[in-house]
């Protein structure tokens, strides 16, 4: 059964990171639940219980934001991701609802050919099973590091 | 000395190029020379620098370590309730002291030789001082009084900490000013702030051009494009600048006037309706009334480099800490007080996305340094142009101007001597 969800989780995060990687971030917001929360936080407010995100929101019109705002509004630099995925682990879950974390590291490609490790960390998550489509209705991503280069556009 | 060190260089490009305010030669940016002069007549000169909020030291014991310029700088609270700081260098051999962010200790131990200070930074305790059966130790001259790290002053505005190693800076609220000082108040406005999160911003170029963006009211509506991409900053807006006669502290601000403001439902209407870009969950917008004004905007620095940030509710402080002339990091702290709502904090939570590495309105400041430090490379002789509203540095009902700007290279060029 933990194989089942493994898999399942798998794959949906699988489907996730190429989503960003490919630069399709129109798509990126489909993966959560309407009523979803996305934060990206650091190691140390995790620990400490601090509640403010590096990016937060509580709806997937927020993410819808956040990629209209990044295709329309905000300069930056041109760059890619590329997301490496651990294994989920599985905290907990029951026939609705799974909970899991998953190591990621992700690697940042400039315009100019610079490679650089961006950040890695553990994305803290409560999918919704939807019986067998699952969608996001928690992610928390935990970065390990405090120090953000330059700027934090695309999502994690 | 620092004459020695300006003028001492054969290139040409390295004296400054005109009395005026308006032209900042691009050594300024990328010279090593003036960085460590910086240290000296800056960052440990006669300057009030950002170490804390009062509030993160609650306890006794308490104590969190953090920098002026590129010196690391402990603070603690020790039993008598009151604050000290002093550097994080074992007075031996130079170590760091306090390995940690923050913590709560009885005493200070360097881990190289196991000196040990109080926690106001007295040298309390080296090890086998008196050698071991009677050989060895240090000799009987030695006075632990006489070794200690250097101390600074320590002064608070409204819960926010400030240290100098300077025993000729005015106080701080002289040093500020009534107008910088009242207006720090306006926004802790008596409350107790509580930190909701911390981040670090690595920004590719010197401190200085990181300062200049912030004093910089110019380029807010041309490199920003989010409220004006989702039309939400149509209402009619007044504001102004505000220039300490040192030129170093500044204010900028904007405040929706009271007529527009009644308006206010009707007109987000209207900018929903003839938008082509609109949020999907404006809630991200939705403010509550926080201060007895009307100001949505006010951006306070002092100099050289601490930021109050009020940006509707999201209230935050910056400390710009140098980390050699190409390098700086942006130590973000976002900000809620004691008494705020759960709904009020959740607004606070939403609107942060606004500010920071990844802000709505801030996100382009990461970057926009970077390309200024990668421009003037090869440039060294060239210089900026800071023309726009005029030569001086008055305050102003115009916030299309650098006279912020031109204010800093002021305060700059005298505390350097230029």
């Amino acid at each position: 059964m933990i194989q089942d969800v493994v898999n399942l989780i798998n794959h949906v995060q699988g489907a996730y990171v190429r989503c960003i990687d490919n630069g399709q971030l129109e798509a990126w917001p489909d993966f959560f639940e309407e009523n979803c929360t996305y934060k990206i936080t650091t190691a140390d407010n995790y620990a400490q219980g601090l509640e403010a995100g590096v990016i937060f929101a509580n709806s997937r019109g927020m993410l819808r934001d956040r990629v209209a705002s990044l295709r329309e509004a905000n300069i930056y630099e041109r760059h890619v991701y590329r997301h490496f995925l651990g294994q989920p682990w599985i905290l907990a879950e029951d026939s609705a609802d799974v909970s899991s974390e998953t190591s990621f590291f992700v690697a940042r490609i400039m315009r100019g050919g610079a490679t650089d490790v961006y950040a890695t960390g553990r994305y803290l998550d409560v999918y919704r099973l939807n019986g067998g489509a699952p969608k996001i209705r928690e992610r928390i991503v935990v970065c390990d590091s405090s120090r953000f280069d330059t700027l934090l556009a695309l999502p994690l | 000395m620092l004459d020695q060190i300006i003028h001492s260089k054969s290139e040409p490009g390295h004296i400054w190029p005109s009395e005026s305010l308006t032209r900042v030669p691009y050594w300024i940016f990328q010279d090593r020379d003036t960085y460590v002069a910086e240290q000296k007549l800056i960052f440990q000169g006669p300057s009030w620098n950002y170490l804390c909020l009062s509030v993160e030291l609650k306890n006794t014991g308490d104590f969190i370590t953090t920098f002026v310029g590129d010196t690391s700088v402990i603070v603690a609270r020790d039993s008598d309730g009151e604050l000290y700081a002093f550097e994080n260098r074992c007075a031996h051999r130079g170590a760091l002291i306090a390995l940690e962010q923050r913590g709560n200790t009885k005493d200070f131990s360097c881990v190289y030789h196991a000196w040990t200070y109080d926690r106001q930074g007295n040298l309390r305790g080296v090890a086998f001082k008196d050698g071991i059966k009677g050989k060895g130790g240090m000799p009987a001259s030695f006075c632990m009084e006489e070794h200690n790290p250097r101390k600074l002053r320590l002064a608070e505005a409204f819960g926010i900490v400030f240290g100098s190693f300077s025993n000729d800076v005015p106080p701080l609220e002289e040093h500020l000013g009534e107008e910088i000082y009242s207006r720090i108040g306006r926004v802790m406005n008596g409350r107790t702030p509580v930190v909701l999160g911390r981040f670090t911003q690595a920004l590719p170029n010197n401190w200085k051009l990181y300062m200049e963006n912030v004093k910089d009211s110019y380029h807010a509506s041309i490199l920003h494009l989010f409220f004006t991409t989702f039309e939400l900053n149509r209402l009619s807006q007044t504001g102004g600048i505000i220039v300490d006669p040192s030129g170093g502290h500044h204010i900028s601000f904007s405040a929706i006037e009271p007529d527009a403001a009644k308006d206010n439902e009707y007109a987000e209407q209207d900018i929903r309706s003839d938008s082509e870009f609109k949020l999907a969950d404006p809630s991200l917008l939705q403010s509550f009334k926080e201060f007895p004004d009307n100001v949505t905007l006010q951006i306070l620095s002092v100099f050289p480099t601490f930021v109050l940030q009020q940006i509707q509710n999201a209230i935050a402080v910056r400390q710009v800490v140098p980390r050699g002339t190409g390098r700086t990091d942006l130590h973000w702290t976002l900000l809620g007080f004691a008494e705020d709502t759960p709904e009020q904090r959740l607004v606070r939570l939403k609107q942060a996305n606004l500010v920071g590495p990844a802000g709505y309105i801030s996100m382009e400041d990461g970057c926009v340094g970077g390309f200024v430090q990668r421009g003037i490379a090869g440039a060294s002789g060239e210089q900026a142009v800071i023309e726009m509203g005029g030569a001086d540095t008055d305050s102003s009902e115009s916030r299309v101007t650098e006279a912020s700007v031109r204010g800093f290279w002021k305060a700059y060029r005298a505390r350097m001597g230029m």
